[in-house]
């Protein structure tokens, strides 16, 4: 066990747990937007797939300790990467230019995650952490969607959350070793479409839900 | 034929053995022929500067051809200056203009403490080396060439992997301060080839090991370093390196 937690600690080990848990979210994010697509199909399609969904009982319950385990492991381990790469670097250049390998995505990981992470926590407010007896999550998306700011709001954090995927997807192949030259530019081509999905798919539902529905 | 020579304006940091702090000092380097090096270039500044009775900047150097992984230093924001795989010492003037204000700083990294002006120390990649970058061969008789084969393909990947001349510039450009690619590279060069299979589990653990203990940052996969080395080692090395590492811990 002494070497398990040694090799968590190593800085391979903890890239390896940013590797893991951040294509465990790309999954996730995946499925989420397979499902709040129903949306499109009207209210009653989308309030059944919510049934459907919590319907699975005792298995939603396992996935969201799941996640909000990983996401713990994800925010911590990034959080002290980020600490540890300053530090690095007591002294900095005066002056400092890019040699054309960073990219926005790259440089603003720990940035677009610190935003991520308060997304995260607003979005279970309004949608996870309220009295379902009283109303349908329908309803609370429908009362959310209906203030400018909310639409804003959700529609810029999962442009955030696209700009963290556009460099996170192909970095979590190069952390787990799977980089090839011969599969690498299709990897980095599906992380950029992936970004885009995600971006497009989930940034269009509020401002469906406010104005056009 | 008499070469055209240019005028330039250097801010060079200074900082002697015993100071905490440096700082930037403009100095002109006049009458500069564009078929110098940058190193050559400097040696002209030092004249002048000894002959006024100051103290020469300091900075590391020894084959001047680009071999042997001394020189370096961070030109306008530009590790071993803005050409493409090059080394401080083939960076040639010609590439400035008249009139340029270039910046000159050293490797910043918490793990190369500076020694004066431009010089810094890298013996923590030393380290790395003395940890696992090697192979260990008893003595004995010559092995027969042909003894072992080895595929062409591998021979050249391990070959490029070996054009590491440990300059540290991967260091000095990476966002992070990580030695991953100086790293990767010199345990690609090993662990590619039959001879070095043997301790290769021994060594990748080893050698990262020593890595995290000698204060570099963590690999974000940001690529400034691939595009900054001077001998073009790519980051499939540290891919490689990864799966190297993962194989040896999980087995
Ligand atoms: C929708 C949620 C998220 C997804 C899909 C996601 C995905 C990813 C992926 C795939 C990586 C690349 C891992 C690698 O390079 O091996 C990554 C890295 C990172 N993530 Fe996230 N992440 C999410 C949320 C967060 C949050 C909330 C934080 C909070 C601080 C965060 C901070 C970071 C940092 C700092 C890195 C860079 C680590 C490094 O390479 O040094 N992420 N993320
Ligand atoms: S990998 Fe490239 S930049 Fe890094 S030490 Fe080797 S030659 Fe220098
Ligand atoms: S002085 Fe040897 S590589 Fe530049």
């Amino acid at each position: 066990m002494n070497w398990f937690i040694a090799f968590l600690g190593s800085s391979i080990g903890k890239k390896l747990m940013m590797a893991l848990t951040g294509l465990c979210f790309c999954l996730f994010l995946s499925i989420h937007l397979i499902g709040n697509l129903t949306l499109y199909g009207g209210k009653a399609m989308f309030l059944s797939y919510v049934e459907h969904l919590h319907a699975l009982g005792p298995l939603i319950s396992v996935a969201e300790f799941g996640l909000l385990t990983f996401a713990i492991i994800h925010v911590s381990t990034g959080l002290i990467l980020f600490w540890q790469n300053l530090q690095a670097r007591p002294i900095r250049y005066k002056v400092s230019k890019r040699a054309g390998g960073r990219t926005i995505g790259s440089s603003t990981m720990p940035y677009t995650g610190v935003l991520i992470l308060i997304f995260i926590v607003i979005h279970l407010l309004n949608f996870h952490f309220i009295d379902h007896s009283r109303q349908t999550v329908f309803q609370a998306m429908n009362y959310t969607f209906s203030a400018l700011p909310y639409v804003i709001f959700y529609t810029s954090a999962v442009i955030v959350v696209a700009i963290h995927v556009s460099h996170g997807f192909w970095s979590l192949f190069q952390t787990l070793g799977a980089n090839h030259t011969k599969y690498m530019p299709a990897i980095k081509g599906l992380g950029i479409i992936l970004s885009v999905i995600f971006a497009a798919g989930f940034g269009f539902i509020p401002v469906y839900v406010g104005f056009i529905m | 034929m008499i070469s055209k020579t240019i005028n330039l304006t250097l801010k060079v940091w200074r900082q002697n053995r015993e100071e905490k702090k440096g700082r930037l000092e403009n100095y002109h380097a006049k009458d500069i022929s564009v078929d110098m090096s940058f190193l050559e270039m400097i040696d002209v500044v030092n004249e002048d500067l000894t002959k006024n009775r100051k103290e020469p900047i300091a900075f590391d150097h020894d084959c001047r051809e680009g071999i042997c992984g001394m020189c370096g230093a961070v030109i306008n924001g530009r590790v071993h200056g803005h050409e493409k795989e090059t080394t401080l010492c083939q960076l040639h003037m010609r590439h400035f203009s008249d009139g340029d204000t270039i910046v000159i700083e050293p490797w910043r990294s918490r793990a190369f403490p500076l020694i004066k002006d431009l010089v810094v120390d890298r013996s923590a990649l030393d380290r790395i080396i003395a940890a696992g970058g090697y192979i260990s061969v008893n003595t004995g008789g010559a092995p027969d060439a042909n003894g072992l084969p080895i595929a062409r393909e591998v021979a050249e990947t391990a070959f490029n992997a070996a054009a590491c001349i440990g300059c540290g510039a991967c260091v000095a450009a990476c966002p992070n301060a990580s030695a991953m690619l100086f790293v990767s590279a010199k345990v690609s060069h090993l662990a590619l080839l039959p001879q070095g299979r043997p301790e290769a589990a021994k060594r990748v653990q080893a050698m990262v090991r020593l890595m995290d203990e000698c204060g570099f940052g963590n690999c974000s996969n940001e690529t400034e370093c691939e595009a900054e080395c001077p001998k073009g080692i790519s980051i499939l090395n540290i891919a490689w390196l990864n799966r190297e590492f993962l194989k040896a811990e999980f087995s």
